[in-house]
């Protein structure tokens, strides 16, 4: 309880910052209503000998309850740009990152990898087995990401990233993973009836491991 | 006028005319599909707790062909019925249908509705609906199973599911009926409402739940037809091969989001509004005080209904939808939590220094104030873009419109549908009864939903049939037996309502005009009314809500009783005669 699972990427802090600024302010907010509500509930029960007060409302009182949770809430709209930019329009560069192709189909992911000359798309492209995706720690991965028949949605919980792919229209996400490690990747939008069978594996790993595992990847596709 | 036209059995009670005979269809229909909808969401949380284990007994009966068990097809069918019967068949139905047309009439002093004939259409219009979208539980193929949202392709691609054959093409042509009814409804509403108020009945005299209904209906007339555009898009490129939403053809998958989102967004208010109007009214009464700031609660209505057309884009935050977009839609969208807090604090200022009366109308319509600030909370956390990248399709989008519309309309329903059976029906519901539901309702309910938010915490994604495939929320099964378990209590709770609803229509206690010794005009016709309502037309001196006046020794003053030091009504006797269907 109490936040998100952890997280471990380059924006996964701000995020959980951000969850847990938002899980301050509601929390406040949910306690003062319940607590006001119930006490009310107590102190103003029926009772034979008194007169409920006789009083429309109160224009002060009015205005400060609008005043101050507006500022509040547009307040807590214009904090999240910051992150939102972050993770969704200031892509890093193309040349310091790792791109990577994945496309979606009913009910599986497909990642490609750039060969030699770095770019996606190409004949020297390297595709890794079905449901497998291996991503280098400490580099911005970019993926270009498209689906093929319906739309779903790319989702890794542990690096805060999710992504719809829209039929006809590719689209690009980011990330930069802080750790290794076994992870895995779900289809985040219904897309059939094997929906809930749509599983990547995930591998984040060190530069060198990954390198490697691009190696026998180009390996094995030489020898196919 | 009552008396004199001797109406045949099929013309009072099937084909009638009288807003209040339509009221109590709408009812009945829409607790039928409540109980229908229910049924489907024990069978997907039973999927939940035990994936791809036999069912018993009515497994047999359901699933026979797969071997009692769930088929990986069927569960996707389950989300997507289980969600367009609650929202269009049940929530929409009863509150705009069966409360909107039981109460604007009569709460506004009029004999009925301005357009009975088209009253009388809108719901006969729901009957085809209805039939048309339960047909599809019998075709080969099985019902729509793309989710009530249906974005395309997959419910454009007859192949892309089972479901996206023939129970599609139900599905849809079921909903452009359904729209059509809610356009005539709610076209004859602004026209009764502004047309053929009693005299003295100014707009700001109206009661809360009037007002509710009044915004709700111009969202229905603004916000459907682009839905029935929508579905009319979807149908033709399902059938005659046009390509409006597909893409390299010239059409825009996209597309269907924003059109079904520019309606359904609104739609979420369509649910929510008359509930706030309902719970507005319960509380002032229960609490014998006047509604704590009538004004600023009308303008936080009209502020909602404003606010809800500009925040659509807050379902598409990634959707791959511009995300420069995304910021202009957190701003509005949480700007739109404005009004609601507004809404709470002025419900909180009307039970303080009151006198409450804790019946079980009033303990539901409090239920839905505690239960609908969680649901507007924890919309905060998904308005943030940045968060909703997590939570985005997450349990605790599931959890969030589950406290609005379950914490918020059903407790409003439960509320009004206590709160004014006497009237409907002439005969109280058991109070005592009514609280043991609402009890456990209400602990069960919690039960149920609360753990949602923890699940969406885990990144466990909505309408999965099997969650446990993943690694990552393997550890989660036992906190979802726990909530199919407590949906179990939940449901067999309902039994009390029911057998309090239809124990109370046989032998309830028989009502007074005025059980509640409420203000509104409804109140001062026998109960259930007459034909046409009112013997004469009422005069309005005062708003719904002077409780505990000064100007009289009782802690009532009904709108319609003239007190020495009252104000005579601001407007003359209205040229246009109320509404007389014998006559027309």
């Amino acid at each position: 309880m109490g936040g998100l699972v952890p997280g471990i990427s380059t924006f996964a802090a701000p995020i959980d910052r951000l969850f847990m600024a938002v899980l301050i302010v509601t929390g406040v907010a949910f306690v003062l209503v319940e607590g006001i509500l119930i006490t009310f509930l107590v102190r103003y029960r029926h009772r034979k000998d008194r007169r409920a007060t006789f009083i429309h409302g109160n224009r002060t009182v009015e205005a400060t309850w609008t005043i101050v949770p507006g500022l509040m809430l547009f307040g807590l709209a214009i904090f999240q740009y910051g992150t939102w930019r972050q993770a969704k329009i200031a892509f890093p560069d193309d040349s310091g990152a790792q791109l990577v192709g994945v496309s979606a189909n009913q009910f599986e992911w497909n990642a490609t990898y750039p060969g030699a000359d770095g770019r996606l798309g190409t004949a020297d492209d390297l595709a890794a087995p079905i449901n497998i995706l291996h991503f280098p720690v400490g580099v911005p991965v970019i993926i270009e990401l498209q689906s093929t028949d319906v739309i779903h949605s790319f989702f890794i919980p542990v690096l805060r990233v999710k992504q719809d792919a829209v039929p006809g229209r590719p689209v690009r996400l980011w990330f930069e993973a802080t750790q290794s490690g076994q992870h895995e990747l779900a289809c985040a939008e219904l897309c059939g009836l094997g929906h809930y069978r749509m599983r990547g594996q995930v591998t984040l790993e060190d530069p060198a491991s990954f390198e490697a595992w691009l190696a026998e990847l180009a390996e094995r596709q030489a020898g196919g | 006028m009552s008396g004199t036209t001797e109406l045949s059995f099929i013309r009072r009670y099937v084909f009638s005319t009288d807003h209040k005979v339509i009221g109590r269809q709408f009812l009945f229909t829409a607790l039928a599909f409540f109980t229908l909808g229910g049924t489907l969401a024990m069978l997907m949380r039973t999927q939940l707790a035990w994936p791809w284990q036999e069912i018993p007994v009515i497994g047999k009966l359901l699933y026979g062909n797969s071997g009692n068990i769930l088929a990986p097809e069927a569960y996707p069918a389950l989300v997507t019925m289980h969600g367009t019967i609650m929202i269009f068949f049940f929530i929409i139905p009863i509150l705009s249908g069966a409360l909107g047309n039981f109460l604007i009439p009569l709460m506004i002093g009029a004999r009925d509705m301005a357009f009975p004939r088209l009253n009388l259409l809108s719901y006969w219009l729901m009957v085809p609906a209805f039939l048309v979208m339960l047909s599809s539980f019998f075709v080969a193929t099985g019902t729509a199973a793309a989710g009530w949202t249906s974005y395309v392709p997959l419910s454009a691609l007859r192949d892309m599911i089972p479901g996206s054959e023939a129970g599609q093409t139900l599905w849809v042509i079921s909903l452009m009926l359904v729209g059509t009814s809610s356009l005539m409804g709610a076209i004859n509403y602004i026209t009764t409402i502004v047309m053929l108020r009693a005299p003295g009945m100014d707009m700001f005299r109206l009661p809360m739940t009037i007002w509710a209904l009044f915004v709700t209906a111009i969202l229905v007339t603004f916000a459907t037809p682009v839905l029935t555009a929508a579905l009319i898009l979807l149908l033709l490129d399902r059938s005659i091969g046009t390509l409006f939403f597909t893409v390299g053809a010239g059409g825009q998958a996209i597309l269907w989001q924003h059109l079904f989102w520019f309606y359904s967004h609104p739609a979420v208010y369509i649910m929510i509004l008359p509930a706030m109007g309902i719970a507005s009214d319960v509380i002032s009464t229960f609490s014998r005080k006047p509604l704590f700031g009538y004004k600023p609660m009308v303008y936080a209505i009209m502020a909602i209904a404003g606010l809800g057309f500009i925040v659509w884009g807050h379902h598409m935050f990634i959707s791959g939808m511009n995300p420069l977009l995304g910021m202009t839609f957190m701003t509005s969208t949480m700007m739109i939590a404005l009004p609601s807090a507004i809404k709470t604090f002025n419900w909180l200022g009307t039970l303080w220094r009151g006198d409450l009366h804790l019946t079980a109308p009033m303990l539901n319509a409090l239920a839905f104030v505690s239960t609908f600030v969680i649901g507007g909370l924890s919309g905060v956390y998904t308005a943030a873009t940045p968060v909703d990248i997590f939570l985005h399709d997450t349990y605790w989008i599931v959890g969030h419109i589950h406290y609005v519309l379950f914490g918020g309309s059903v407790f409003g329903v439960f509320a009004a549908v206590q709160y004014w059976f006497p009237k409907m029906f002439g005969r109280l519901m058991n109070d005592s009864w009514g609280k043991i539901h609402f009890v456990l309702t209400f602990v069960s309910f919690n039960l149920v939903f609360i753990p949602m938010f923890i699940l969406g915490a885990y990144g466990m994604p909505r309408r999965i049939a099997d969650p446990y495939q993943y690694e990552m929320f393997a550890s989660l099964q036992g906190l979802n037996q726990f909530m199919t378990f407590s949906l179990y209590v939940l449901a067999l709770t309902q039994v009390f309502f029911f057998v309090n609803v239809f124990y109370s229509l046989v032998r309830g206690k028989a009502a007074s005009s005025n059980p509640w010794q409420a203000n509104t005009l409804e109140w001062t016709v026998s109960s259930p009314p007459p034909h046409e309502n009112f013997h004469k037309v009422p005069t309005v001196y005062r708003g719904p809500y002077e409780y505990s006046s000064p100007l009289v020794a009782e802690d009532w003053l009904p709108q319609d009783r003239f007190v020495d030091g009252a104000r005579p009504p601001s407007v003359p006797e209205r040229p246009y005669p109320a509404a007389s269907p014998a006559s027309d």
